[in-house]
């Protein structure tokens, strides 16, 4: 069978001495909390960290909490379980807990956790693959090559960014909370990607997510869909995250401000504003959720590294924006 | 049937317990002292020569003990006697990226594996072959020297009366082609081994397999010792489907190695490894030509099948066969041809998976019948039923059919269904669709030629009344430690569960052929009785001696050997042994099977040929989403002609697992390969090979339809396989039905339903399937005239053409 290298595992008593630790070892270190998608990559020798450092455990990573401001803190170590579950999050950001609820499978939701679902590293199915496999066909760009299967001509990876509540919790205006050695900043989830499949992410290394704020549920709304082969256990090959908000006047006013988001296509979620102004200034309607999902049509191109066929799932662009649109109505 | 006590109840399973506690031993749960564990190291290139293997710089790693290339086991073995085509390690060309090349052994696994990737092996890469086509087109390199010619391995060319006759006959003439994806078993269980050593020069090996007899012929072929010295063991398996049925390199690498080092050597195969062992479901290419009269009866079809076979033969010459053979056996067909090929190609070996060679051409059959009656105008589900084979018949391809329940079947799902109320019926999106299939009870000949039983069965009795029955057969989840049990609980009127199953163990039980082709039930449950008859007649000759009254009339029931007449004259079951053992000493009987003789008498006869044939007819209810072309299925009824069922809670359960796999097999799995990237497979993974969940399984109405057989123990049948079958095409013609596309290329995936779906709406073809047909260069084939055409079985020689 397949089996995990030796590292040393490492377990620190305070979110200082992660960081510490983290600091210290470098490259040679890697952060874990549910290490759903950690230890495969590892006994795949995609990722080889010689240390790992659990955090999952650390007390300002727990915890969902409403602040002052009408806000929401949530910990980056809570388990996707917990997110799914949570009362207030399902009353408040629907969209984020059916997010969570889509991830994976109940097993692997119950560890894993929302940090870690942010943090998700990119796929493509030249990469997801053991060493020997991928040896066989002399690696590629993102791990041990110097080649991209998908697109030879292409400097730079396109693995796909694959986290099921990244495009939520940019489609939210989401604040991500980082801290290192050097001190603690607030990031938009917006800023926090990268279209570049092996830097995917803008934060530094060493930085740890601690937990993630939402702007206050101010009467808009959300939604979130996802697209995958079966019912269950898979990833997405598209997800469509949508926000507005409406003006005054009920379902029937104009909707003011929007975000789709659209996830599982390019390296990184990407919001597409083209089909926000698609809504903006009318209400929203069949027509308007018609514009809309033509645009992010457009704006989506697929590469042949997921399940099925790339012009297909170009195709399910539109019906599915449409869907996470129809939520919205009424 | 009331009168059973045991047959036809739902009892649990004689293992069940020990399986939901997580007791039952797998092959990988078993550690022995100073045990070593063995990886492999495999092929990077689809198709090569291999060059030096130098495992000097492994084997100077810290750990390791020993190591095996190819020379050092240069026998050849294979599960056909006609295809001895596999080394245990590469010697001379890999051929295929997964092919094993060398072995190390260390003490542990992480040693093992970092251990192999210090090995040198110079492979120098050969042209390779990724299509059925291009193997057509490409005769060179020949992947193997030997075959049909070219890349060709098998021709099958047979012609059963005159099918130009046939089609001139007809009112209405239909060709189709359909091209059926390869896919593979994916059962939960890996494939893991374990060898031993012993000091006096004996080996044991365990291991995951379905065959432990065939396992064991090769071990002495390759090791080159004594059968006699060498005992195999076959584990519980955790599913097997039919991937557990070759002869394994592993099994081999490891037997050597504990005989180098004197020590247990371990192997647990990767989920990757299980793909590459493969041996499942051969992609096919088929046309099927029919005539028909306005009635949709058949006066003539011609079938062929191109098969992928991948890197080796496995059982390929047998699918190849199996892909014609069992067209004739539902319908009435009065000529048949067929032509099959099999071709080598640079990936994974096919073989037999649950169904082995006939699903893909049941499902191009089956989808040809629906196009067929559409023609007609007919219902198909009519059709079918006014065209069945009749029971007690021989087909157009010396296939003698016994009972045959199929209209029976086809009536119960017509009715559970509603199909004349939704048929043709139902909204846009929503659809219905039929069809039906047969399987085998067992072939009626063994894989390699003997006059020997096919399944033997040892009875030993205790003083205490306890029974041991032991038996070569292999449990792989179907029930047939089980079927054993209950089939001498049954004639002995004992509990089940006070019965001791041993299994599998080639030093302590008789033969059995394996679990494969749907045979256990049929063959060891025949062995069982018949032990356990001659067991009973002593016991009753004992107890009637004691009890004075006439042997006759003794009944065994409840544990107790009394007089019919007078049920309180009578003793307890273990006094009867006493008795028995009193009066003839120790108490030991034998039962054994074999099949009965076929009619066919011409080459290519022995496969198709079965004690008896069950039944199975499908219809499937679908929803089909016009704006992605998702497919979900909604429900399935099917029946399935049993005969008899051992244990009606098993047979459903057998039933919903074939109707779950084909489901699978019909909407998502397919063994997909780079073929411009060295050929890797696209997904060799759980998470990626997409296999249905709960959450793609319907619900499932089955209907069993009973009527005995007397070729099968209590009149039992298959259901191991049979089920499986209807499903695929009962859904492709329930997609039709729900939107009017034909998607004559399996799995039916969304994206090919929405390109035909778009190509409707834009007024095109709304059919995505092959459109062409590359011919080998056929064989001339060997006429054998039909029943009832005054053939006699044997072939003739082809009448002159004239002119
Ligand atoms: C079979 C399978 C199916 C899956 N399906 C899905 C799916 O459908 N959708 C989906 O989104 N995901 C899926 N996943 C991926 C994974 O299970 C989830 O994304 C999960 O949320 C990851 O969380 P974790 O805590 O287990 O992450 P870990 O494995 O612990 O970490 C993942 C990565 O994030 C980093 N990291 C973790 N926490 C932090 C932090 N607080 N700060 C900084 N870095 C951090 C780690 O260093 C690592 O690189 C699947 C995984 C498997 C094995
Ligand atoms: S997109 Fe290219 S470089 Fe990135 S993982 Fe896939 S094959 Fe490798």
């Amino acid at each position: 069978m397949l089996r995990l290298p030796n590292f040393h595992y490492h377990v620190p008593e305070s979110l200082a001495e992660a960081v510490r630790i983290k600091k210290d070892l470098g490259p040679l270190a890697m952060f874990v909390a549910g290490g759903t998608d950690l230890y495969p990559k590892m006994k795949r020798r995609q990722q080889e960290p010689h240390h790992v450092v659990q955090i999952g455990h650390l007390e300002e990573l727990q915890g969902v909490r409403r602040l002052d401001d009408g806000s929401c803190r949530i910990g980056a170590g809570i388990t996707l379980t917990t997110l799914a579950g949570d009362t207030t999050l399902k009353r408040d950001y629907p969209a984020l807990a059916e997010a969570a609820h889509l991830v994976a499978s109940p097993q692997l939701r119950n560890v894993g956790t929302l940090g870690g679902n942010l943090c998700l590293d990119t796929r493509c199915n030249y990469y997801d693959q053991t060493y020997e496999w991928r040896k066989g066909i002399s690696f590629c760009l993102k791990k041990d090559g110097d080649t991209c299967w998908v697109a030879r001509s292409s400097p730079k990876c396109l693995a796909v960014t694959s986290t099921d509540t990244a495009p939520v919790a940019i489609a939210l205006a989401a604040e991500i909370e980082l801290v290192s050695t050097r001190g603690d900043r607030t990031v938009p989830a917006g800023d926090f990607y990268s279209n570049d499949g092996i830097r995917y992410l803008t934060k530094d290394p060493d930085e740890l997510v601690t937990g993630i704020r939402l702007p206050p549920p101010n009467g808009w709304r959300s939604s979130y869909v996802k697209l995958r082969r079966r019912g269950t256990f898979d990833f997405p090959v598209l997800g469509i995250a949508a926000w507005i908000r409406r003006g005054d006047g009920g379902t029937d006013a104009p909707v003011e401000e929007a975000r789709i988001v659209l996830g599982a296509v390019f390296s990184e979620p990407v919001l597409a504003p083209e089909a926000a102004d698609a809504l903006i200034g009318r209400p929203l309607s069949t027509e308007t959720i018609s514009d809309a999902a033509d645009a992010m049509y457009k704006l989506a191109k697929p590469m042949d590294n997921t399940d099925f066929l790339l012009s297909w799932r170009k195709e399910m662009v539109k019906p599915y924006t449409k869907k996470a649109l129809e939520k919205l109505i009424g | 049937m009331s009168e059973y006590r045991v047959i036809g109840k739902p009892l649990r399973k004689v293992d069940a317990t020990d399986k939901v506690l997580g007791k039952t031993l797998f092959a990988d749960d078993l550690i022995k002292p100073r045990m070593l564990f063995c990886k492999l190291l495999r092929s990077h290139i689809p198709h090569g020569t291999v060059g030096k293997v130098d495992i000097g710089p492994a084997l100077a790693m810290p750990g390791v003990i020993a190591g095996l290339i190819g020379e050092d086991l240069p026998t050849t073995f294979g599960i056909l006697p006609i295809s001895q085509d596999e080394h245990a390690l590469a010697l001379d060309k890999v051929r295929f990226v997964g092919d094993p090349i060398a072995a190390i052994v260390a003490e542990d696994e992480e040693t093992a594996e970092a251990a192999i990737h210090l090995i040198q092996a110079e492979l120098e890469p050969l042209d390779s072959i990724s299509s059925i086509d291009q193997a057509i087109r490409t005769p060179e390199p020949r992947i193997h020297d030997y075959g049909a010619y070219g890349n060709i391995h098998k021709l099958v060319n047979l012609e059963f009366g005159d099918v130009e006759e046939g089609f001139a006959e007809a009112d209405h003439v239909r060709e189709d082609m359909v091209f059926f994806e390869g896919n593979t078993h994916l059962p939960i269980e890996q494939h893991a081994s374990l060898a031993d050593w012993s000091p006096d020069g004996k080996l044991t090996l365990w291991s995951s397999t379905q065959t432990p007899h065939y396992v064991h012929k090769a071990l002495a072929r390759v090791l080159g010792m004594p059968a006699a010295r060498i005992r195999v063991i076959a584990c519980p398996n955790g599913g097997g489907f039919g991937g557990k049925s070759d002869p394994f390199n592993h099994e081999i690498v490891v037997a050597e190695l504990a005989r180098r080092t004197g020590r247990p050597v371990k192997i647990t195969l990767t989920r990757e490894e299980v793909f590459y062992c493969h041996r499942g479901r051969h992609p096919i290419l088929m046309r099927v030509k029919s005539g028909v009269k306005k009635d949709g009866s058949i006066t003539g079809m011609h079938f062929q099948s191109l098969l992928d076979g991948g890197g080796y033969g496995s059982y390929g010459v047998a699918s190849t066969f199996y892909s014609g053979a069992l067209q004739t056996v539902t319908y009435n067909i009065k000529r048949y041809k067929f032509d099959g090929a099999r071709m080598f190609t640079n990936k994974p070996p096919c073989g037999p998976k649950r169904g082995h060679g006939t699903p893909q051409p049941r499902h191009a059959l089956e989808v040809h019948l629906d196009k067929i009656a559409e023609d007609l105008h007919l219902d198909p589900a009519e059709m079918r039923l006014n065209n069945l084979v009749p029971p007690d018949s021989v087909t157009a391809n010396y296939l003698k059919v016994g009972t045959m329940g199929l209209g029976k079947c086809i009536e119960k799902v017509i009715e559970g269904s509603g199909w004349k109320e939704k048929h043709r019926k139902m909204p846009h999106g929503r659809g219905i669709g039929i069809a039906c299939s047969s399987y085998l009870s067992g072939a009626g000949l063994p894989i390699y030629w003997n006059s020997m039983p096919h399944s033997g069965v040892m009875l030993k009795l205790d003083r205490g009344g306890g029974v041991a029955v032991f038996c070569g057969s292999i449990d792989i989840g179907q029930g047939s430690d089980s079927v054993l049990a209950y089939v001498v609980a049954e004639v002995l009127g004992i509990d089940p569960f006070d019965i001791r199953v041993v299994t599998a163990d080639t030093d302590l039980t008789p033969v059995d052929l394996g679990s494969y082709s749907s045979r256990v039930t049929l063959m060891s449950g025949n062995a069982a009785l018949q032990a356990a008859e001659k067991a009973r007649e002593l016991l009753a000759q004992a107890a009637a001696e004691k009890l004075e009254v006439p042997s006759g009339e003794i009944v065994f029931a409840d544990g107790r050997v009394f007089w019919a007449s007078d049920p309180e004259k009578g003793m307890s079951f273990a006094k009867a042994v006493v008795a028995a053992e009193s009066k003839f000493g120790t108490i030991g009987t034998v039962g054994s099977y074999t099949p009965p003789r076929s009619p066919g008498q011409y080459k290519g006869a022995g496969v198709g040929p079965s004690p008896a044939y069950s039944y199975s007819a499908a219809i499937a209810e679908v929803d089909v989403d016009p704006e992605t072309g998702i497919v979900s299925a909604r429900k399935i009824w099917i029946g399935h002609d049993i005969g008899q069922s051992i244990n009606p809670m098993l047979v459903i359960g057998q039933v919903e697992g074939g109707v779950y796999m084909g489901l699978g097999e019909a909407l998502m799995e397919e063994m997909a390969y780079r073929d411009r990237v060295n050929i890797v497979h696209k997904t060799p993974s759980m998470l990626d090979y997409k296999s249905p969940t709960t959450h793609e399984m319907c619900e499932v109405e089955t209907y069993l339809v009973e009527d005995p057989d007397p070729n099968g123990p209590f009149g039992a049948k298959e259901v191991g396989q049979g089920p499986l079958l209807p499903t695929i095409p009962a859904i492709a013609n329930a997609v039709y039905d729900a939107v009017g596309v034909r998607i004559d290329e399996v799995p039916i995936t969304p994206e090919k339903v929405l390109r035909a779906i778009r190509a409707k709406e834009k007024g095109k073809d709304p059919r995505i399937g092959p459109t062409k047909f590359p011919e080998p260069e056929w064989s001339e084939p060997l006429v054998v005239p039909p029943p009832w055409e005054g053939g006699d079985g044997k072939p003739v020689e082809k009448k002159e053409v004239a002119g």
